[in-house]
């Protein structure tokens, strides 16, 4: 878990990203295992500190013959200092689980916790299961594709640069640790200016590319943090596609430990 | 104008004769060329190419498979050595099978009473695993528990659990991408390889494989079996006939030169065009060889005729082109005729072997004209001892014979092919294809043990609308009748209707109280239990194919045992009728292949019911043309469609089942029975013409001379038909047999009736002019 990066100072790597191409030398000498994690990890740092968020998702579900099916949900989120993030989400559409609430508690290692609060039964239920990665309303998201990207939810191998859309980037393999994810490996590409990730390729069990994730239409807020308003995933095996879109991103909102446990839950609303 | 077509063809065949080398080697060139398409055919192996597209069963089918997944599944039975499977070393089996089963190319999803998603409560929550982990430390209590699940849930028994629990079952889901018509291929090589994998590992356990995607494979794989065993059956016996018959080593061998070449062209030409081969279609060469033959044989047969007459060759081989020029090329035209009027038909396989039969018949016809003499030409050739006389006697008495008993003849011949006839509609329709292989090929023996033991590989699914949704209450009451009522059809082994799912999770979500397996009677909680249940499933295991993305609709499939084409069709119209009557808000159109194949059959006989007809019209307008008579065109349509009738009445007592291919055999027919007709009808003409001799002395010259030709032609091209007969697959194993008892009728036909109609036919004008001018006035 040491490595020779962590020496670099914050504001030297900040200097040097400035002059595109020289950001790299941070890099030189590193192997391709200590590359990519250590670009896992710069993306990680740049992004700390956001606090909490709150945001309204909207997923346009389409099958193999373009038949569209939407979902409406609300999203916080809470950052957790020495831990994964904590997050909620609320869901408004389909009508027959409006007031269902999924509360994640997502763990650097190990499996992430979660509840789901059913307002029918005004009931939370513990989701006791260890396999996660079944689709997330239907869609062609797994709930692992949007929970919290964690660092250590990957062992990482840094491949090439590449451009892409006109942006430089850093290609990266990423092999999921959890033995229950339904991927084999994702190749990520992130863009070297803003370490952004701008497209994921999925690999199935049987190492076939099974869907491509593009990233659209970043916009920054406080300054620092950057967030995709539109996510594009295509499954390239059953030719179904999931558009999910985000709106109204607010930060800072005064969000505490309070709204994010089960007794909480059940007063979302 | 006859005299200018027989100047044009001495001219021809002298111009062969200089120029035999350049025409062998011409020849070669554009046969090459033509071949060197080959390297575009390809096997498909998809049921679905038997479908045109604008099948509706197939489009049906196609919509709902775009909804949910598509389902090329493999089903991998397996037997364990003991009475029950629910014991550590089968289970481990399963499991195996089902964790490496990710790794088999284009698999989208396995299901296996192992990683059945089990559900329990867990205090108050609901625990959602696999109801199967690390089989190798069960219990005896845990087995006992695992084998109770799995033989009463809804969901696994019948399916993936026999309900004795002897024998259990993995079903693998493909998605094929549909980029190389390898895949399928690709796909059941792995799985066979896992197989065998897991075989050495368990040596004591049997596993068997079935399911759509075997189906898929097995289509192209009995083809090649047919190509590897028949191929060669018939070649033997091709070369055997033709020898025994000429007597000539060079004639043998040239007849050979123009059937591979013939086969080899149109298979060529066949790849040009982008014809993939199938199971129908991957006979044509057969088909090819069976026509061809004709054409060589009656040019080598009047070359010899005419050398013992003491003509050189060269002389001998110009005059028979000049003899069979137009008996050829009418032969052939019409038979590609009758092979293209397959096109009507509403499978595709089947107008690829027409086509490529048509094209093979044609460039046969070609290159016996131009190649066939100059390879005699080139090759010194012996001339047979004169023999046949034996035959041409006894022929010629048949053809007294017949004259002189007229009257008995035509009425008992008239009676007989009536009475034939009148058996056609006792035909009934079936295409079982399952059983289309018969005990030689494995995936109908699998097919066979699964269908006995644990599911049926005949099915046929709903998807059914929800217009408040799969969680209402109404909708999932609606579905439980649905599927009850199926229950009391004994051939149904299993229903999978979601409301089942929602039954098991209200117990659950009641502490597991058997009391609260029933549906839920809110329908937001209905809903509600179903997104917890969605949110703690597994990659792979979600409910996708069975749930449409609105959830608006739901998947609903019946298992049978076997069924019979009428049966399916019975069967799915009762459904149909069930849902309009008991819940109309959910009507449905069953599809499933069970269904496409129930319906192909009268598909493709009631599109050739158009092409048969509009293919005797055009045989027919030929007829006249060339024999210059509208009357006897007219009458050659005696000898051209009864023996179809006959063969099909013949087949109603036989066997009385058909199936889609046997709409090609009204093709093959129509296209061979015409050339005995030609064969017959013009020489009879030409005596009556050329020699002024009364009906009576034409007919038996008229035997004398084709009898020996046709009686040996149609024995070569029944034996071709009779070795397809030997064919594993059995749609081209009864289009054979049909097609060799139309010849046999046609040449019935063409002896015993056809003769008495010519007499009675010529006899009214004969009474008032002479035979020329009639001609002369019906060909102007």
């Amino acid at each position: 878990m040491n490595h020779p990066r962590r020496k670099i100072n914050v504001l030297a790597a900040i200097l040097l990203s400035l002059v595109a191409g020289t950001s790299l030398a941070q890099y030189d000498g590193l192997s391709a295992e200590d590359k990519g994690l250590a670009i896992a990890r710069e993306a990680d740092r740049r992004d700390l500190g956001w606090g909490d968020s709150s945001a309204t998702m909207n997923m346009v579900l389409r099958n193999r013959q373009g038949d569209e099916s939407v979902r409406e949900m609300r999203n916080k989120a809470l950052e957790v200092a020495d831990d994964g993030d904590k997050s909620l989400i609320i869901f408004d559409e389909p009508r027959d689980v409006r007031g269902t609430a999924l509360l994640t508690f997502s763990h650097r290692v190990g499996d992430d916790d979660q509840w789901l609060y059913l307002p029918a039964l005004k009931r939370v239920k513990r989701i006791a299961s260890s396999n996660k990665s079944g689709p997330f309303m239907g869609s062609e998201f797994a709930y692992e594709d949007i929970s919290s990207q964690e660092v250590e939810k990957y062992t990482y191998r840094y491949l090439r640069d590449e451009t892409l859309n006109g942006q430089d980037c850093f290609v990266i393999e990423r092999d999921p640790v959890d033995e229950d994810s339904g991927y084999s490996r994702q190749i990520v590409w992130m863009d070297k200016a803003e370490y952004r990730v701008q497209k994921v390729e999925y690999y199935d069990r049987k190492d076939s590319h099974l869907k491509t994730l593009t990233f659209h239409d970043y916009q920054q807020y406080l300054n620092k943090h950057w967030r995709a308003q539109r996510l594009e995933m295509v499954n390239h095996q059953t030719m179904k596609s999931t558009t999910l879109t985000f709106a109204d991103y607010t930060f800072a909102n005064g969000f505490d430990d309070r709204e994010f446990n089960q007794s909480g839950l059940a007063r979302m609303r | 104008m006859l005299n200018a077509i027989d100047r044009f063809v001495v001219r021809m065949g002298q111009g062969i004769m200089a120029h035999r080398w350049l025409t062998v080697i011409l020849s070669i060139l554009l046969v090459g060329w033509f071949a060197y398409g080959a390297r575009y055919l390809g096997f498909s192996t998809d049921y679905r190419v038997y479908f045109g597209p604008e099948n509706p069963q197939l489009k049906a089918f196609d919509q709902v498979q775009n909804v949910y997944n598509k389902n090329d599944i493999t089903m991998v039975v397996i037997e364990p050595p003991g009475d029950t499977t629910f014991n550590r070393e089968t289970l481990s089996l399963v499991d195996t099978f089902t964790e490496r089963a990710w790794g088999l190319p284009y698999v989208i999803r396995i299901d296996s009473v192992t990683n059945f998603q089990h559900t329990e409560a867990e205090g108050d929550d609901l625990k959602v695993a696999d109801l199967v982990d690390n089989p190798a430390g069960l219990t005896d209590a845990e087995l006992a528990a695992i084998r109770a699940v799995a033989i009463n849930e809804p969901l696994l028994a019948g399916r993936l659990s026999s309900r004795d629990g002897r024998v259990l079952a993995v079903a693998v889901t493909h998605q094929y991408l549909g980029k190389s018509s390898m895949e399928v291929t690709e796909a059941v090589a792995a799985t066979r390889q896992l197989r065998d994998e897991l075989l050495a590992e368990y040596p004591e356990h049997r596993i068997y494989l079935s399911g759509s995607n075997m189906m898929s494979n097995t289509f192209a794989e009995a083809s090649m079996a047919d190509i590897q065993s028949l191929y060669p059956l018939m070649y033997g016996l091709l070369i055997v006939v033709v020898y025994l018959f000429l007597r000539s080593v060079t004639a043998t061998a040239a007849t050979v030169v123009i059937i591979v070449f013939s086969t080899v062209g149109a298979m060529g030409l066949a790849g040009y065009l982008g014809i993939s081969l199938t199971s129908p279609s991957a006979i044509s060469p057969i088909v090819i060889t069976t026509l061809a033959v004709a054409d060589s044989v009656h040019i080598l047969v009047s070359l010899f005729a005419l050398m013992r007459e003491g003509k050189s060759k060269q002389e001998a081989m110009v005059e028979s082109l000049r003899l069979n020029f137009m008996p050829v090329f009418l032969t052939s035209i019409t038979t590609a005729l009758g092979l293209l009027s397959i096109n009507f038909a509403d499978s595709p396989p089947l107008h690829d072997l027409g086509n490529i039969s048509a094209m093979g018949s044609i460039l046969a016809w070609l290159l016996s004209i131009t190649l066939l003499p100059a390879l005699i030409a080139i090759f010194p050739v012996k001339v047979p001892a004169r023999k046949g006389s034996f035959m041409a006697a006894r022929m010629m008495a048949l053809g007294e014979w017949t004259v002189r008993n007229k009257r008995p003849v035509f009425w008992s011949s008239a009676l007989i092919s009536a009475a034939l006839m009148a058996m056609i509609p006792l035909n009934e329709a079936n295409d079982k294809f399952v059983h289309y292989f018969d005990e030689r090929i494995q995936f109908r023996n699998d097919s066979d043990f699964m269908a006995d033991n644990i599911t049926g590989l005949y099915t046929m699914e709903f998807s059914l609308p929800a217009k408040n949704g799969v969680a209402d209450p109404a909708y999932l009451a609606q579905l439980d009748a649905f599927k009850n009522w199926w229950y009391e059809n004994p051939k149904v082994m299993h229903v999978s209707s979601v409301s089942d799912i929602f039954k098991r999770l209200n117990k659950n979500l009641h502490g597991d109280d058997p009391e609260w397996y029933r549906l839920p009677t809110e329908r937001d909680m209905a809903a509600q239990y179903l997104l917890l249940y969605e949110f703690s499933l597994p990659f792979g295991l979600d409910l996708n194919n069975s749930i449409n993305l609105d959830k608006t609709a739901s998947r609903f499939i019946v298992t049978f045992e076997h069924l019979k084409s009428r049966e399916t069709r019975e069967t799915l119209f009762s459904g149909q009728q069930w849902l309009r009557d008991n819940a109309p808000d959910l009507a449905a159109t069953g599809v499933s292949p069970a269904v496409m194949f129930a319906f192909i059959a009268e598909r493709n006989f009631s599109s050739m019911a158009v092409g048969i007809p509009l293919a005797l019209l055009g045989i027919s307008v030929i007829l006249v043309l060339a024999l210059r008579s509208l009357k006897f065109g007219l009458v050659s349509l005696v000898p051209n469609l009864f023996p179809m009738g006959m063969a099909f009445g013949l087949w109603a007592i036989y066997n009385g089942e058909v199936n889609f291919t046997m709409s090609f055999s009204m093709g093959v027919m129509l296209g061979i029975i015409v050339d005995d007709t030609i064969h017959f009808m013009s020489k009879y003409l030409r005596a009556r013409r050329e020699q002024n001799i009364s009906p009576e002395e034409a007919v038996v010259h008229t035997f004398r001379t084709v009898g020996p030709a046709l009686l040996v032609t149609s024995l070569t091209l029944a034996l071709g038909f009779l070795v397809l007969c030997y064919s594993a697959f059995y749609p081209t194993a009864s289009m054979s047999l049909l097609t060799v008892m139309g010849i046999a009728c046609a040449l019935i036909t063409d002896f015993l009736l056809l003769p008495v109609v010519l007499l009675w036919a010529d006899r009214e004008k004969a009474s008032e002019q002479t035979m020329e001018t009639a001609c002369e006035s019906s060909a102007s």
